[in-house]
């Protein structure tokens, strides 16, 4: 337990520390203003909505801006878990470290720990941010604010334990761009999936499902988007829910979360088992 | 009786087609400074990261300081100063030090840590970051992280690499101490001279096997006598048999100095004359040299 905090606290130190902060924190004040900026639009502009459409559209635009937060979140945290195991056994960091009275696993779930405390720090502090924004704005307030943020936190935890993963195989930067890309592509898979939905094609439905159980992170996002929108507003604008990238037309399932969870023990055990057999 | 403090058996690693280390046993003794020599990719340093759990090995077992070294506790009072020397570029060289108390679950008072890096000569660099340090200084913090944690035995691979004439006499200075403590040094390093002063044992490893281990006593037992003379008779070709000639000088090994007046007189005796009596003693670097050419393997 001893060497598990220390690591995460290290790991926490290191985050603050390095450059990474620093350009999430320019990112994402330039997306909280962007944002400001337009929901401020969308007020004014829009005068003649009836209250129905003025939520659905500042419930568009909030899952939108979400999706840009997770984006910088995501790619965030898998360009510290990149260089966290891969980077540091390159540039010799780790030799001195395992060759402590250390198990390499504990070192492994501290690094872990300090990944998600971070990313789910940033996006608890970023996103209740956005929601304060949209608030302030536009007067709208999401119908579960705090399991949306969490299945967002949920959606960083997972990318960071893939990047994790493949630190301990490839290369510091291959992980970074390898998890990143993975993001990217179930995200798009998610969306032509959602398309199939529509068309009633499905085994276009089925890439949508089957990207999302190989990697849940897309999953977890259609989940948060829907607590961040208003319930009246799936039946009010049902055609509108069908197929679209930012919003989510059902909510999820108990089951999808287990196996969410299960997917992310998986993956840090295999990232252990990876990790003790190599050589630094 | 106390268990040692490095204890390997049949080590083995192989990388692809390339046998890196081969059947390697070798023990340091508590409190003895041992250095491990040999060419470059003798397979010193993959021996150091298999002692320290860091490269598993395909064969063999290693004991530090009496537990298994698959048992990570075995590293408790083990202090290492890697090849590749890096440390956490985000932290002082303080917080380095308290990093690896942490780790190596010691507590050490914080002036106690200062001390430490007082003796690696970083006394006033405590609070800066790690990444602007140059290279040498990178070297002595990892000195420091190598002493922190009241090590009963430290490994030092290549510990002077990037130190100047000072750091090297001040890491020598280090070990002498460090002996004086009665604490186990296993010290890899090319500078033969280093190793001479401060090894009470050597360990000789060329193509991943060891070539020769012993004291430096054992080692370097042999002497030699250089006789410069002319006048050579046949009887006294036949005395000096054993000898190497270059023109009219003979270089003839002896066990004891107590012989060469006993072989000047017989020499004097058969009509020899003798102009000079030089004796002298192989050095490591000959002895290491003659073994790694294929010479005398022990």
């Amino acid at each position: 337990m001893r060497v598990v905090l220390t690591v995460a606290g290290l790991t926490l130190r290191e985050a603050a520390r390095r450059r990474v902060l620093r350009s999430l924190a320019v990112l994402t004040v330039l997306l909280l203003s962007l944002s400001a900026w337009g929901f401020s639009r969308i007020d004014a502009e829009f005068g003649g909505l009836t209250s129905g459409e003025s939520k659905f559209a500042a419930a568009l635009v909030l899952n939108l801006v979400m999706f840009g937060l997770s984006l910088i979140a995501a790619l965030g945290t898998a360009f510290l878990a990149g260089p966290t195991v891969a980077g540091e056994s390159e540039s010799g960091i780790a030799l001195a470290v395992l060759a402590r009275p250390v198990r390499r696993a504990w070192v492994l779930l501290g690094k872990w720990l300090g990944l998600v405390a971070f990313g789910a720090g940033f996006v608890a502090v970023a996103g209740a941010a956005q929601l304060v924004i949209v608030k302030v704005t536009t007067g709208y307030w999401p119908p579960a604010p705090v399991t949306g943020l969490a299945l967002l936190a949920a959606q960083t935890v997972t990318l960071l334990t893939l990047g994790l993963l493949l630190s301990t195989v490839i290369s510091p930067m291959a992980s970074g761009v390898v998890a990143v890309g993975l993001f990217g592509a179930t995200w798009i898979a998610g969306v032509v999936g959602g398309l199939g939905q529509a068309l009633g094609n499905e085994s276009v439905e089925r890439i949508g499902t089957v990207s999302q159980m190989l990697l849940p992170t897309d999953g977890l996002w259609r989940g948060a988007m829907r607590s961040f929108q208003d319930p009246s507003l799936v039946t009010q604008f049902s055609e509108a829910f069908e197929g679209h990238p930012f919003l989510s037309a059902a909510p999820l399932t108990g089951a999808y979360l287990l196996w969410a969870a299960v997917w992310v023990l998986l993956v840090l055990a295999l990232a252990g088992l990876a990790f003790q057999r190599r050589d630094v | 009786m106390t268990s040692p403090a490095v204890w390997t058996s049949g080590l083995r690693k192989r990388y692809r087609r390339r046998q890196a280390v081969d059947d390697v046993s070798f023990t340091v003794g508590r409190g003895e400074v041992v250095g491990l020599l040999g060419p470059n990719g003798a397979g010193k340093t993959t021996v150091i990261k298999m002692l320290l759990g860091l490269v598993r090995p395909d064969a063999g077992e290693v004991m530090l300081l009496g537990r298994h070294g698959t048992d990570p506790r075995s590293r408790t009072a083990v202090g290492y100063l890697p090849e590749l020397f890096r440390y956490q570029p985000w932290l002082t060289a303080a917080e380095v030090l308290r990093l690896h108390t942490r780790l190596a679950g010691v507590s050490v008072p914080a002036a106690e840590q200062q001390e430490c890096l007082g003796l690696v000569g970083l006394a006033d660099r405590a609070g800066d970051r790690v990444g602007g340090f140059s290279k040498g200084m990178q070297q002595r913090l990892g000195l420091a992280v190598a002493l922190v944690a009241r090590p009963e035995l430290v490994v030092l691979d290549e510990p002077t690499s990037a130190l100047d004439p000072i750091g090297r006499a001040d890491v020598r200075d280090l070990l002498l101490s460090l002996r004086e403590r009665q604490v186990a040094v296993l010290l890899n390093s090319h500078l033969i001279g280093e190793v001479e002063r401060v090894c009470d044992r050597v360990v000789i490893l060329d193509h991943g096997r060891v070539a020769a281990s012993g004291t430096l006593a054992e080692l370097l037992g042999q002497r030699e006598l250089r006789l410069r003379l002319d006048g050579i008779t046949a009887a006294a070709e036949a005395l000096l048999a054993k000898a190497t000639r270059e023109g009219d000088t003979f270089v003839v090994p002896i066990t004891d100095l107590d012989e060469v007046p006993d072989l000047v007189a017989e020499l004097v005796k058969l009509g020899v004359r003798v102009h000079a009596v030089e004796p002298g003693r192989i050095t490591l670097e000959e002895r290491l040299l003659d073994i790694i050419r294929g010479g005398e393997a022990s």
